[in-house]
């Protein structure tokens, strides 16, 4: 693109009191020659915005560079077609003119750098132009339990067409086994039915919804909106294209064998699914003599919330029992019920439910932990109980003893694998940090054909939900979407609801990927990474380090990018040695230019220079927000946002350090298990790539210190002004980079 | 997009009540399937409940982090249509074709505000501030909160008639200040509605045994979250407020109101995460406090029960199963003392500590403002959707009392059904 770039400054909110606008604009001008720049004191206004658009439109101006307030702010006014017009944002409202002191030498000089910094990024930014190809909006469903069956149903309401995958050979899953589902409507009282047959035949009748039961996805190849599923079913197979992949494989019991301590082995020790088996058979009885039960025990937590087993809580297991129960009392109105917990969890209208069981007076709810359960002759069984409610020790006997077994995703079963780096294995330093690596799990439900391995990579205990609170679909594989009780324990209520979320989610995907469009966080965004080949090495960090496994490897290890898989983020640009990956609108150009930009004062100014690199979803708005706050901060640091912290490429640093600047501080989020990085990895990358630095210093004998790493939450902006007065002070302390001004 | 006057919606149309964390949720995971939608919210900024907490569990996170991701998805979307200060008055029509009236509030500060603070700067006006649950003043010309979206000073209506009105009118260089503002009444044709109207704090008054609103070192949980919080009335610092003293103890009481037939007899769903977070924001102000937490039952569901865990392996920190009956004031120490029933040894327990924190429960907005549309409500005020209803869904704490990640699960499919409902 001819660039013909206009340069705005806006005088008002503070601005032209704390600096001299005039001045600021010589850097465009005159060391810019920019061809139009203007001056506003209201520049948002309806005349200022408008002074834009004119001369867009009649000057042909099509780089804007407004130098005003955040582009956090204002964003109506300042917004044009971005397939005619770059726009660059500087910020002399929040990050200058109400964070520095008024008409200071520093804060002029703090301005006129943020401007040319600007000025030398829109000289290389271009028109993004949205990846096209020939999407695929149909739905993967796999499963066809509760979830699966939803989500297929919900899909196909909403136009779009559905494969389904069940491994069985009838639809249907768990709710299939079950006699009686738990309260859905007021007054929660009633048990239901499930309907899951009623379910199972409107699918199966659907004619947008192609069923394969007794079948396996033996493959998933390709990306969003062109995903290529072979089906194995009956000893055939099937390859099938789709858009985007709803993952509903559901779960399985806990091994009750395992539960040998309370009892199972024993005949009259039966799980909540054998209670249900026989419900809905007809006759709950006791298996060694078929015989009614006059006692039943439910032990609750067999196997859950245990740390030897599974830790978590599996969640529907005490209403589970509490149902059961009622199964036990309306069959039999002599019978007694003992049911032994830790806690009872009925969260939200479910304690009503609780509260009626709670009034049958054959049902005995006793606090406590089994400490044994064994045969008692023929009389049955005897269950020790510890810390009671009374204290002491306690004794039940019961003719049949039920297990509340717990719930594990299908997605924890297979062996597991760590997706390791290459570089892991050659020799380095013991003080070098450790790369972030992923733990996958070969479940077989997804057979995935990626580089980075087979199936989605799961968080704690197999489970693959989102980290995230605020966004409880966000998978690490673009397009496919976790549903019902892989992703947590749930009911069949909750598990309806989750898959009309997950096939949102679907849909969604291969909408965005038609238009060519980056799905969340960065949604909307239409560019995306643009990789030079001829100079790749194969080094492989790319593929290896791609937090969504976007890119797939030839057998020469050159990465082949699939683009709708992208989330565009910029971790692979950072990672790149040779500098090869960009985005029309951000690279390792661009960004070095950006530093290039910034002017250093000669070693006898004693004003020394820092770079900031800053993620721009956290510390970029923290950072407005202690501007908001009208907090004072050091006039000698430069911030650089980023997409993400791990967009930050080490020839960043040497090129600050060549240049002369004496520091370089980089502020991204919170890392660990507990990771706020809305790209998972980006920041703990960062500060991986910080750990391999030492040979630059080295090479430039320069002190390590002018390095460090921060992690800082968006709401942690009042700690700004001391850690950059503090890594100030350090750099001081260390003396003036010795390659200024060469 | 922003705040804006309402563009008569051409193409088919979602409506959402509510600009909490689900309504907004809903709203733009619709607009990013590609449908147009409108988003509707009672108070003059977006995120509801969740900006005024410090920090989510189990990750202890700033809630402000996922908003500023969803601002910036709305600034970026054009077909989010942001309506604050406005409330749905009547609904028409039927599933696929309902006309909607929704009444817009006067903010008294109009499109031409750059958020530069000048009008607070002038205004001498304080009054309680709500965002803070009247802990503390604010002036009457004021930023919701500082990432308040969107990004627009309002002035609250007490301040008209008066010179500071006048004041700040002078001082605004933008003219945003329209003190004549007046509420219009705005109409619009949807396809679908979808009902995040949220809930509110049980009124901790209506625990008349527990002191709130007696005892002065008795607060409620809602009000932690704004103790810690560095914008909140003390800074960030956990100061008890009859003598700012930094607390050392502090008494957790579960199940303030709910479960209990006089009150809320559901189970609130989240009181025990939110009070096992607050002790760990105490911990985190004070790494010496005390914590006692009082239960009937600990409701840690499926991978939560591990922040369950990590507070009990605290030593800091004593769970006492018992219900709390009472709390009085001991007159010397003004500290709060609590009685309870320890069940476990079945011993009458009594309790003192520097602060009580009442872990009141969820009630439905809708439990007292009934919407002006064809919606079931169960016993307790929630909005019955099942799936069975065509036209209009509720999503979230609307439906039943769950934490955000459960109530964003329900948001996002609440989407797909309104956006089936467009295809009529």
């Amino acid at each position: 693109m001819d660039k013909k770039v206009g340069v705005y400054i806006c005088s008002g909110c503070g601005i032209g009191d704390a600096i001299d606008v005039e001045q600021l604009a010589k850097v465009a001008t005159s060391e810019g020659s920019v061809p139009v720049c203007k001056n506003h004191p209201y520049l948002c206004g309806t005349e200022g915005a408008e002074t834009i658009r004119q001369d867009i439109a009649r000057e042909g101006v099509n780089t804007v560079v407004i130098a005003a307030c955040s582009r956090r702010a204002k964003t109506e006014a300042f917004s044009y077609d971005p397939a005619q017009v770059v726009v660059d944002r500087v910020n002399l409202r929040e990050h200058v003119a109400w964070c520095q002191p008024p008409k200071e030498e520093d804060t002029q000089m703090m301005a006129e750098d943020y401007l040319r910094m600007s000025l030398a990024k829109a000289a290389k930014m271009e028109p993004p132009e949205p990846y096209q190809d020939e999407i695929n909006k149909g739905i993967l469903v796999v499963g066809g339990g509760i979830t699966g069956l939803t989500a297929a149903m919900e899909a196909a309401a909403a136009g779009y067409d559905v494969v389904l995958v069940e491994k069985e050979a009838e639809l249907g899953g768990y709710l299939k086994k079950v006699f009686k589902t738990l309260p859905k409507r007021p007054p929660y009282l009633e048990m239901e039915d499930s309907n899951i047959g009623a379910l199972a035949q409107e699918v199966e009748g659907n004619p947008k919804i192609k069923v394969f039961k007794g079948a396996q996805v033996e493959s998933t190849a390709g990306a969003p909106g062109m995903f290529d599923v072979t089906i194995q079913s009956n000893g055939s197979s099937e390859t099938v294209r789709v858009g985007a992949i709803v993952e509903a494989a559901g779960f399985q019991r806990y091994d009750a064998s395992k539960l040998g301590h309370l009892g199972y082995g024993s005949a009259n020790v039966v799980t909540h699914l054998e209670v249900e088996e026989m419900a809905k058979a007809g006759k709950i009885v006791r298996p060694s003599d078929n015989g009614p039960p006059r006692s039943v025990a439910f032990i609750q937590c067999a196997g859950s919330r245990d740390p030897d087993h599974l830790p978590y809580c599996s969640a529907v297991c005490c209403m589970t029992s509490l149902k059961q129960a009622k199964y036990i009392r309306e069959a039999d109105s002599e019978a007694k019920v003992y049911i032994i917990y830790k806690d009872i969890r009925t969260p939200g209208q479910n304690e009503n439910y609780y509260k009626q069981v709670q009034q049958d007076e054959g049902i005995f709810l006793t606090k406590g932990e089994v400490a044994s359960v064994q045969e008692d002759g023929d009389k049955g069984l005897r269950i020790e109980v510890d810390n009671s409610l009374l204290g002491e020790k306690i004794e039940i006997k019961a003719d049949l003893v039920v297990l509340a077994t717990g719930m594990v995703p299908a997605t924890a079963i297979g062996e597991e694998i760590e997706v390791k780096s290459e570089e892991d294995d050659k020799k380095k330093s013991e003080d070098e940090p450790e790369p972030p690596t992923d733990r996958i799990i070969k479940s077989n439900v997804l057979n995935l054909t990626y580089r980075q391995g087979p199936e989605l990579p799961g968080l704690k205990y197999g489970f693959p939900d989102s980290h995230y609170v605020c966004f409880p679909y966000e998978s690490r594989r673009t397009g496919i979407y976790p549903a019902g009780c892989v992703r947590q324990p749930m009911d069949g209520m909750m598990a309806a609801d989750d898959a009309a979320g997950a096939a949102l989610k679907a849909i969604q995907c291969v909408e965005m990927a038609s238009r060519g469009e980056a799905v969340h966080p960065r949604a909307g965004d239409i560019t995306y990474p643009d990789l030079f080949l001829q100079r790749c090495t194969q080094c492989k960090r790319c593929t290896e380090e791609c937090p969504f496994g976007a890119y797939d490897e030839d057998e020469k290890g050159t990465p082949l990018p699939n683009p709708t898989r992208c989330r565009r983020c910029g971790i692979c640009m950072g990672s790149c040695p040779e500098r090869i990956i960009s985005f029309k609108d951000f690279s390792v150009d661009i960004v070095g230019s950006m530093v290039k930009a910034i002017e250093v004062p000669e070693e006898d100014e004693e004003k020394p220079r820092v770079v900031c690199f800053i993620c721009e979803n956290d510390a970029y708005p923290a950072l407005d927000l202690a501007g908001i706050n009208h907090l004072q901060y050091s006039p000698y640091v430069r911030f650089i946002p980023l997409r993400c912290l791990g967009d930050i490429n080490l020839v960043w640093i040497a090129d600050s350090l060549s240049k002369g600047i004496d520091g370089i501080f980089l502020i991204g989020c919170k890392y660990g298990d507990d990771y706020q990085c809305h790209f998972m990895k980006g920041s703990e990358l960062a500060n991986y790539r910080m750990g391999k630095i030492q040979e630059t210093l080295d090479r430039l004998v320069l002190e390590s210190e002018r390095i460090r790493v921060h992690q800082l939450a968006i709401n942690e902006y009042d700690q700004i002004p001391s850690l950059l007065g503090e890594f100030l002070e350090k750099i001081e302390e260390v003396g003036p980079n010795p390659y200024k001004g060469w | 997009m922003g705040d804006e006057t309402i563009t008569a919606a051409e193409k088919e149309c979602i409506l959402v009540v509510g600009g909490g964390i689900s309504g907004m949720t809903t709203a733009l995971e619709a607009a990013e399937v590609g449908k147009e939608v409108i988003l509707l919210e009672k108070a003059p900024y977006l995120g509801g409940r969740v900006a005024r907490l410090y920090q989510y569990f189990p990750k202890l996170c700033p809630p402000t982090c996922g908003l500023e991701i969803n601002f910036r998805r709305i600034k970026d979307n054009p077909r989010i249509h942001v309506l604050v200060l406005s409330e749905v008055e009547a609904v028409s029509g039927e599933p696929g074709a309902y006309e909607v009236t929704i009444r817009r509030n006067p903010r008294y500060v109009n499109e031409k505000c750059t958020a530069c603070g000048d009008c607070a700067e002038a205004c001498s006006l304080m009054i309680p501030n709500e965002f803070n649950f009247d802990m503390d003043q604010r002036k009457a010309a004021y930023l919701p909160f500082p990432m308040a979206f969107p990004m627009r000073y309002v002035l609250d209506p007490q301040i008209l008639g008066t010179d500071d009105a006048e004041k700040c009118k002078a001082a605004c260089k933008y003219d945003a200040i329209d003190l004549e503002m007046q509420a219009e009444t705005l109409t619009a044709k949807v396809g679908a509605i979808v009902v995040a109207t949220g809930w509110r704090p049980y009124d901790a008054k209506k625990l008349d045994t527990l002191g709130f609103g007696r005892i002065p070192n008795v607060i409620t949980n809602v009000m932690m979250e704004r103790l810690a919080s560095a914008e909140g009335p003390t800074d960030g610092k956990i100061l008890r407020p009859s003598d700012k003293k930094p607390v050392e103890s502090v008494i957790f009481a579960q199940c303030a109101g709910s479960r209990d037939e006089n009150h809320l007899a559901y189970c609130s769903g989240i009181c025990c995460l939110a009070s096992m977070k607050e002790a760990l924001f105490v911990l985190e102000k004070n790494p010496d406090a005390k914590i006692k937490i009082f239960y009937i039952d600990i409701r840690a569901m499926g991978k939560l029960e591990d922040f369950y865990n990590r507070l009990k392996d605290d030593e800091r920190v004593e769970f006492v199963k018992g219900k709390v009956a009472k709390v009085e004031e001991d007159a010397a120490t003004q500290d709060p003392v609590v009685e309870a029933e320890d069940t476990l040894s079945g011993e009458k327990i009594r309790a003192q500590a520097d602060m009580v924190v009442l872990a009141t429960g969820m009630e439905p907005s809708t439990a007292t403002e009934r919407l002006p549309m064809d919606v079931a409500y169960d016993e307790f005020g929630f909005v019955v959707s099942d799936g069975s209803q065509k036209g209009i869904y509720a999503a979230g704490c609307a439906k039943r009392p769950v934490d955000v990640a459960s109530s964003l699960q329900d948001a996002t499919g609440a989407a797909l059904k309104a956006i089936q409902c467009l295809r009529r």
